[in-house]
This record gives C-alpha cells, sequence and structure tokens, in this order.
C-alpha cells in the first residue's frame, strides 16, 4: 500500500538532475549534499515541482556523514525567500550503500514536508530516489524527469 | 525595540503558520523568552531542557552565527534580523 504522504510526485529538470548527480561525484570520496527550493502549494505543502537545485557544503567532509553548511542554509533561505519560494527538500549522496534512508538519516529528518533524495554511487550507475520522513516512517516518492 | 524572527517552514505550525515574527528583546535571550512565551511550542525546538540554545539549530543575527558571537547573550538592536535555520544533517 502507498503511504498517505508518497504524494505529490517530485518533479525535477534534467538540468537540475544534472546539478545534483554532478554535485554527488564532486563530492567524491565525502558525501555530498544540497538543497531544492520550489513553491509552496494551497495549504502550505510542496507541489513537487522544483525551482532550484542549490549544492551546499558539507561541513562534515565525511564519506559517512553529511550536514549541510548553516551558512548555505542561510542563503537558501534568503533566495527562496526573494523567489516566494521555500526550502522543500535536501539531496545528499551514499557512497558506498543504496539509495534507501539510513536510520540516521530517518532520526535526523528534520521536516516532515520535505522531499529526501538520495543519490547512490555505490554501483556503475547512480542511483537517484526520494522519499518522505516523516515520525519515523519512510515512504518513497516517484522522481519524473521534465526536459529543461 | 522590535528584531524580525525568520522562521524554517517546520517550524511555522508552531507559530500560526508565520514566517517571520517582530518580538521585542535586548539579547537573543529576551526576544526568544518572548517568542516562546507568545508560542510554547517553539520552546522545545530552541532551547534544551537547561535552557541553552538547542544543539540541532542554528541562529543567524544577521550574517553571523550566535555560537560565535554570546551566544544568547548576543545583544540585539532595533532593525536586526534572527534567522533561526534547522541543521540540516544525516548519513549512509
Amino acid at each position: 500500500m502507498t503511504a498517505p504522504f508518497a504524494q505529490p510526485i517530485l518533479r525535477l529538470t534534467e538540468s537540475q538532475y544534472a546539478t545534483i548527480v554532478g554535485n554527488c561525484y564532486d563530492g567524491l570520496p565525502n558525501e555530498a549534499c544540497g538543497l531544492l527550493l520550489g513553491p509552496l502549494g494551497d495549504g502550505g505543502a510542496t507541489t513537487g515541482a522544483i525551482t532550484e537545485a542549490r549544492p551546499c557544503r558539507n561541513v562534515d567532509a565525511s564519506a559517512v556523514t553529511y550536514t549541510v553548511d548553516p551558512r548555505d542554509m542561510l542563503g537558501a533561505m534568503r533566495a527562496a525567500e526573494a523567489a516566494g519560494t521555500e526550502i522543500v527538500g535536501v539531496w545528499h549522496s551514499h557512497t558506498h550503500t543504496d539509495a534507501y534512508p539510513s536510520p540516521t538519516d530517518v532520526r535526523q529528518a528534520v521536516d516532515p514536508g520535505w522531499m529526501y533524495v538520495i543519490v547512490s554511487l555505490r554501483d556503475q550507475m547512480p542511483v537517484v530516489r526520494s522519499y518522505r520522513i516523516r515520525g519515523g516512517e519512510i515512504a518513497e516518492v516517484a522522481v519524473e524527469l521534465a526536459r529543461g | 525595540m522590535a528584531v524580525e524572527i525568520k522562521l524554517p517552514t517546520v517550524l511555522r505550525t508552531q507559530a500560526d503558520g508565520q514566517a517571520s515574527v517582530a518580538v521585542e528583546g535586548a539579547t537573543v535571550g529576551e526576544v526568544f523568552t518572548t517568542l516562546v512565551e507568545r508560542y510554547p511550542g517553539l520552546r522545545g525546538n530552541l532551547l534544551d531542557d537547561a535552557g541553552s540554545l538547542h544543539k540541532f539549530v542554528n541562529v543567524y543575527k544577521d550574517d553571523d552565527d550566535i555560537r560565535y558571537l554570546d551566544g544568547l547573550d548576543t545583544k540585539l538592536v532595533d532593525g536586526d534580523v534572527l534567522s533561526i535555520l534547522p541543521a540540516v544533517a544525516g548519513g549512509a
């Protein structure tokens, strides 16, 4: 059964997808991370549309953990405010494991409304998957790619 | 003196849905005291049991992290902007 919070789907442009995956490879051997900006719909929930994928610094500089640099978070918050959007999600890479939220990812998930994108670089090809995480529960969210 | 406090989306439900709130106070601690009196649901997100800044939250006074200023004793002047940011972290 699909979890009720598996909607809406995440809609990325090809350019945003390339930014996210490129950022993850650039970060090797460490985990990489970034923030997703997009509009909120009626009721204040994300629509699934993304207007900007902003690579951020991983202040942990670690292959097994990430922490978005708070200065980049501040910059993203200001950019979102200027654009009339919000921070609606975060991506990070798993360098040697599946594209699935780890117990640490679940425990530290900050916002139940966010999209949590995980890029696995374990295999030859990158694997990009997206989730919502609420109250310790995980629901996969489909990712749709659009031209642009 | 009034300062503006910008709230991340995750905390707005605790503050009547507002993205920013104007609060009076001469220090960050004073402003937070007033803020959590007005919106008690924010307390556990901002402060720990000892009344210190919660470790999973970052607070910026304009461009500066208050942990590198004087923490909750950081002085404020009229028109300052405090941005409350959740720590975004995880790992494989």
